[in-house]
């Protein structure tokens, strides 16, 4: 494993048990100094509140989870175009690296408003942050990816007399893809940022809405409740992507079961 | 800074010819320059009597490092020669086969580069240069890395491969016994800056078996390339 929470069954359930005996101290402390749920609800509470409205939660964690992965799909797809141009040519690397330098530089929640006053208040806005967010790491990974390729399989390609698009198909495409899924890993984790800032700045479902109108109604069993199907909802997400690097990447290095 | 200087070498149709020199006498580049990979800024190389600007059909090349891709298997890296140039993969696929089957690798035609040895890997890259049928075969130093048992078995293989289709080859190295008993004939190179000082037949007949270098008039060949690089200052006597 390349990243993340310790590998095997023995790292796993370690990892629970830690899980766990935080959560117990967590009741504890709240049945101990009976602290308002105001301020801090019991893990119990709040799971019986989840329970108690499981579709409520479900129906906006949905909403959440596909503009999530819509943003996600689509910071890849562009930031692997962009990428390939960036290596491709002088012009396009100067004006688009300048243009996400910029673009990354301005605190990006900052502009949310801005789409809402473009795009509304449906799934447009919030798809649209969440590219904003998570795309540069992808730019900035797949050129590393496109550009650390061994200069010697790009002489045996020309000795073969094989065109720029095919060694870049062949060759720089493939070598780049351990550095994309890199770029992935911490842009799936923005792109969430992404769509819940968008949902608290406009719209009426998510996961996002569901914390600001708890907020309002100073109902913080809700918010903790939201903020664990969000937890959940971020984890899963990026072991998704981790098991999609193991299925595709099976020869890199980092995957390697002996660790030759 | 100038990596060559007035060199003149002309290759023969299917000899075997060493480019033989210490570090840094531009034995790589003049390599490169031969398979158009680098133009030279003064000078030219021709092929058949044309000018070479970019890579030209029908060369293949093995480097010192195998330049195996990770990501695919033996005989799909093989097949990559083939691929790069365009030609229909399932053609190519039983030739490919046959040429692991000549050098002992069609057990492991499926098995991904990590899991070889550096012998198997530069014998999977010389399959790779001699996939598509090359008429020249270019070779930067391809022994260099390995261990000196494995490095004789490839030069015996080299030299039956290379007897058995006539083909040219220029291989570069920085060992004379290597260069000895590989080569038709031997460019002895020197540095600063890189030239060509001497050509050297050797006058040893084929086919040679690894044995001969045990042999009295191997020894004499050595001796006699020792001695031009001694005259040059690079090596002593």
């Amino acid at each position: 494993m390349s990243a993340g929470a310790p590998s095997g069954p023995v790292g796993a359930l370690g990892t629970a048990g830690v899980l766990v005996a935080l959560l117990l101290l967590w009741e504890l402390a709240v049945w101990a100094f009976a602290s308002s749920p105001l301020l801090l609800p019991a893990p119990s509470a709040v799971v019986a509140d989840f329970l108690e409205t499981p579709g409520y939660y479900g129906r906006h964690a949905l909403y959440t989870l596909w503009t999530t992965v819509a943003g996600f799909g689509l910071s890849v797809v562009l930031g692997v175009f962009l990428a390939v141009l960036v290596v491709s040519s002088r012009l396009a690397e100067r004006l688009i690296m300048t243009v996400l330098v910029v673009m990354n530089s301005l605190p990006k929640v900052a502009l949310a408003p801005l789409f809402v006053i473009w795009m509304g208040t449906g799934a447009e806005p919030k798809i649209a942050i969440a590219v904003m967010l998570a795309i540069f790491s992808i730019v900035a990974d797949m050129v590393l990816g496109l550009r650390s390729v061994d200069p010697e399989a790009v002489a045996l390609a020309r000795v073969h007399r094989a065109s720029a698009w095919r060694i870049l198909w062949k060759v720089r495409f493939p070598n780049a893809l351990p550095a994309l899924f890199v770029g992935m890993k911490v842009a799936i984790s923005f792109a969430l940022v992404g769509a819940i800032v968008g949902e608290f700045v406009g719209g009426s479902a998510g996961l996002g809405h569901v914390i600001l109108v708890a907020q309002g109604q100073f109902d913080t069993v809700r918010v903790f409740a939201a903020l664990a199907v969000l937890g959940v909802m971020g984890t899963t997400l990026f072991y998704v992507v981790e098991a999609a690097e193991r299925i595709m990447l099976p020869w890199h290095v980092s995957q390697r079961v002996d660790g030759r | 800074m100038t990596a060559l200087a007035h060199v003149s070498l002309e290759v023969r149709e299917g000899e075997f010819l060493s480019l033989l020199g210490p570090s840094g006498c531009g034995k790589s580049t003049l390599l490169r320059a031969i398979a158009g990979l680098d133009p030279l800024t003064e000078g030219r190389v021709l092929l058949h009597g044309a000018p070479v600007v970019a890579p030209p059909p029908g060369f293949g090349m093995v480097f010192q490092r195998d330049v195996l891709l990770d990501w695919r298997n033996v005989i799909d890296n093989v097949l990559l020669a083939a691929e790069f140039e365009g030609r229909p993969h399932r053609e190519m696929q039983p030739r490919a086969m046959a040429l692991l089957d000549r050098f002992g690798l069609a057990a492991f035609a499926h098995r991904y580069p990590w899991e070889l040895s550096g012998g198997m890997r530069q014998r999977a890259g010389i399959c790779r240069a001699l996939l598509c049928e090359p008429e020249v075969i270019l070779m930067d130093e391809p022994f260099g890395a390995l261990d000196a048992m494995t490095r004789d078995d490839l030069n015996g293989e080299l030299a039956r491969i290379q007897q058995e289709g006539k083909r040219t080859v220029v291989f570069v190295t920085h060992s004379i016994p290597e260069a000895v008993f590989l080569s038709d004939r031997v460019a002895v190179m020197s540095a600063g800056p890189g030239r060509v000082v001497k050509i050297v037949e050797i006058g040893l007949p084929r086919p040679r078996p690894l044995s001969l270098r045990e042999a009295p008039e191997f020894g004499r060949e050595v001796a006699r390339l020792r001695a031009i690089f001694a005259q040059l200052g690079v090596q002593k006597a």
